[in-house]
């Protein structure tokens, strides 16, 4: 596995096509720390250029702004929009919906212009490019269903890059009662990740691997670090953690890569 | 004597429209007392979501059978109404059907008109019976007790009968016509009415004129009624819907909006070089108050949004929080906003400007609980159909608690503390972020 810092490149002389922002969960998470290897063993076999800012990396603010602090919010943005714009950072990819959105749509307004894609729009444009080529494999006719992360597709209306690419692996797809724009939230996000969900009669995270449970797919695929969280919680809370398998898309193609 | 009617005609038209003028001037004056926000780009843009949104009504055939129930009633509401413009002349100078010369146009105007008003009643019946015979869930949860619930009804009661006085009047008119009543212009029968008008037949002259002014009368009558009732009423989106959706947000959802006040201190305490009299310089006292505690905080259209609000609860409905039994409705806050923005607005009626009352739309009409239930996950927005935005009020909530009264729940106040530190939401070191890289187990 290749992956060089920007501090190092920057020695070099030599400048990435593209920043990997990492996010925290893909950093510190176990779980999504396996989602940040597999993307970047594709970006290595893509022979992208790309490069981290490793411990120049600090939390977008996302969970601080929609908690309602937007002093920290700010004071984060305007500390990573620095260290961006000093390595004159153009192109940003992202495994976090919660990182992509705010960094596309926030921090431009703050001084942090870049061109933002999530990785599942990158991993499509690699396909293509005919950069990656995927063919049937371990997925192929395996039934999957895809749970579309809020602010991945309602907040910024990314349908069909995750969809496509389950398609290029001959999946077979099965959409859940509610999806796309009309998708139920996991539940992690606006900083619930951090707290205990209020009084009610139900964790919401049951409620949503409810839905991806009847659709009878053997594999639930998401692509957000915290919806992975949640679809893990709630299929342990159901005792189908052998029974069903939940997978980023980007593992999907790793494995099917066999990177 | 002869133009009594005429003049008691002028006289409750001219109160009508000057109660409702007085009315919309109060509405206008509410919404502006909102702090004010630039919604002024991409008009073009704006326009054409005027055109589909609110006029194509696009967001609402999500549900066919509701949408294009909603639609008809809709439609048939607006068109008929065209027909005000007879009774208006009509009614002034004593005339009857003024438009009739207009021949065969006017009898398929007429004719269109009646298929609409009874495809408006179908429609209203079917509506009737959703909300009370099936009982659909979102028109049933709790903050649709008491007035709301009845509101809604009453809605579909005047409808009916709005619509019941027209067929009425032509079918008695027809009556007329057959007998060969003084006044009562030959226009032929009507798609719907002839099929009211059996029910008359045999009644004497004056009786059918009874029943055909008493209908004409209670019709406009109705009408002046209705508009007035809107202020009170969910039913005021028939006329908020367009400028709330003009003025609704174009960014992409998942945005919020930076806080300029936060900016310029940001900017100032990261950069020491910074000239502080460039920017709006020294302690929280300039920032002003950060966040939203009550309506006054809020700006001009989210205080527009809570009058066009329709109370429909498509946005509860989807919410994943109140899905799950908590105590959020993305609706109620709506709705509670509303409530807040007309006492205020009672109390500058009063004293001819805000004094405080004691109480704040935070805490006293929606709790800290409610407000951080929310998942921000925009189902409430995208289920809109007027286009609302009640995450933005409950962002702008949880900004007063957490900026001005540092008062979010203990783990938050863990996770931010965890942020400040060492820059991610879990007590990890900065000098960690990279481990991940070494750490490839299958390798
Ligand atoms: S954004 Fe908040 S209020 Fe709106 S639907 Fe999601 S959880 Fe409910
Ligand atoms: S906010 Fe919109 S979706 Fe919710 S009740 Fe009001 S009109 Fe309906």
């Amino acid at each position: 596995m290749y992956v060089p810092t920007m501090a190092e490149l920057t020695a070099e002389g030599k400048k990435p096509d593209v920043l990997f922002w990492v996010g925290c969960a893909g950093s510190y998470d176990e779980r999504a720390k396996k989602i940040t290897r597999a993307f970047v063993k594709i970006l290595n076999a893509a022979n992208v250029n790309f490069a981290v800012l490793g411990t120049e990396e600090s939390c977008s603010g996302d969970p601080a702004k929609r908690a309602g602090n937007e002093f920290l919010f700010q004071m984060q943005a305007m500390t990573n929009i620095e260290i961006m714009n000093a390595y004159e950072v153009e192109k940003v990819v992202t495994a976090c919906p919660h990182c992509y959105n705010t960094i596309k749509n926030e921090y431009s307004k703050l001084g942090g212009n870049y061109e933002v894609v999530h990785h599942t729009e990158m991993l499509q444009q690699l396909i293509n490019d005919k950069k990656l080529t995927i063919e049937e494999g371990e997925y192929t006719g395996k039934k999957i269903t895809f749970h579309d992360p809020c602010y991945l597709g309602r907040a910024n209306d990314v349908y069909e890059a995750p969809r496509s690419l389950i398609n290029e692996m001959e999946g077979e797809l099965l959409e859940m009662a509610s999806c796309k724009a009309d998708a139920m939230c996991c539940g992690a996000g606006g900083a619930q990740m951090f707290k205990e969900a209020e009084k009610g009669d139900k964790e919401v995270f049951i409620e949503r691997i409810e839905d991806a449970l009847e659709t009878k797919a053997d594999i639930i695929v998401t692509a957000c670090p915290y919806c992975m969280v949640m679809m893990t919680d709630g299929l342990k809370y159901k005792n189908k953690e052998e029974e069903l398998k939940n997978y980023d898309i980007a593992e999907l193609i790793e494995q099917t890569l066999k990177l | 004597m002869y133009y009594l009617p005429n003049i008691f005609f002028i006289i409750i038209m001219v109160f009508g429209f000057s109660l409702f003028a007085k009315n919309i001037k109060k509405l206008i004056r509410n919404v502006k007392l909102g702090r004010d926000i630039d919604r002024d780009d991409n008009v073009s843009e704006r326009w054409r979501n005027v055109l589909t949104v609110a006029l194509g009504q696009s967001k609402m055939t999500k549900n066919p059978i509701a949408g294009v129930l909603h639609i008809i009633v809709f439609a048939g509401f607006i068109i008929i109404n065209f027909e005000l413009l007879e009774i208006i002349i009509d009614g002034v100078f004593g005339t009857h059907r003024i438009f009739s010369f207009a021949g065969g146009l006017y009898s398929f105007l007429i004719n269109f008109f009646e298929i609409l008003a009874f495809l408006v009643i179908v429609s209203v019946v079917v509506f009737w019976i959703r909300r009370n015979i099936l009982r659909i869930s979102r028109f049933h949860n709790p903050e649709m007790k008491g007035w709301a619930f009845k509101d809604a009804n009453n809605i579909l009661y005047i409808e009916t009968l709005l619509m019941s006085a027209f067929l009425i009047m032509n079918a008695a008119d027809f009556n007329l016509q057959q007998l060969g009543a003084e006044h009562y212009t030959l226009t032929g029968s009507f798609a719907i009415s002839k099929f009211i008008a059996p029910m008359f037949s045999g009644m004497s002259e004056t009786s059918l004129m009874v029943i055909e002014r008493g209908a004409w009368w209670f019709h406009i009558i109705g009408i002046l009624f209705f508009m007035n009732y809107l202020y009170w009423s969910k039913h005021l989106h028939i006329l908020f819907a367009f400028p709330n959706v003009f003025y609704s947000k174009l960014q992409p959802k998942g945005e919020l909006d930076n806080l300029e006040s936060v900016t310029n201190e940001v900017k100032l305490m990261m950069d020491p070089n910074a000239d502080p009299f460039a920017v709006d310089a020294g302690g929280e006292e300039e920032m002003g108050k950060l966040g939203a505690s009550d309506v006054l905080d809020l700006n001009w259209v989210q205080i527009m949004n809570s009058y066009t609000c329709t109370e429909c609860g498509r946005c509860t409905d989807v919410c994943p929080a109140n899905e799950t039994g908590k105590l959020l409705s993305p609706r109620n806050i709506m709705m509670k906003t509303r409530d807040r923005i007309e006492e205020i607005g009672k109390i500058v009626d009063k004293k001819g400007k805000f004094e405080d009352d004691g109480k704040t739309l935070l805490n006293d009409y929606i709790t800290p609980e409610e407000l951080w239930a929310c998942t921000t996950c925009n189902a409430c927005t995208e289920a809109c159909p007027v286009q609302n935005d009640p995450l933005s009020i409950i962002v702008d909530l949880r900004r007063f608690l957490v900026l001005e009264q540092s008062a979010a729940p203990t783990e938050l106040n863990m996770m931010m503390t965890n942020i400040e530190n060492n820059g991610a939401p879990w007590q990890y070191s900065i000098a960690d972020r990279l481990n991940w890289k070494d750490e490839d187990t299958k390798a």
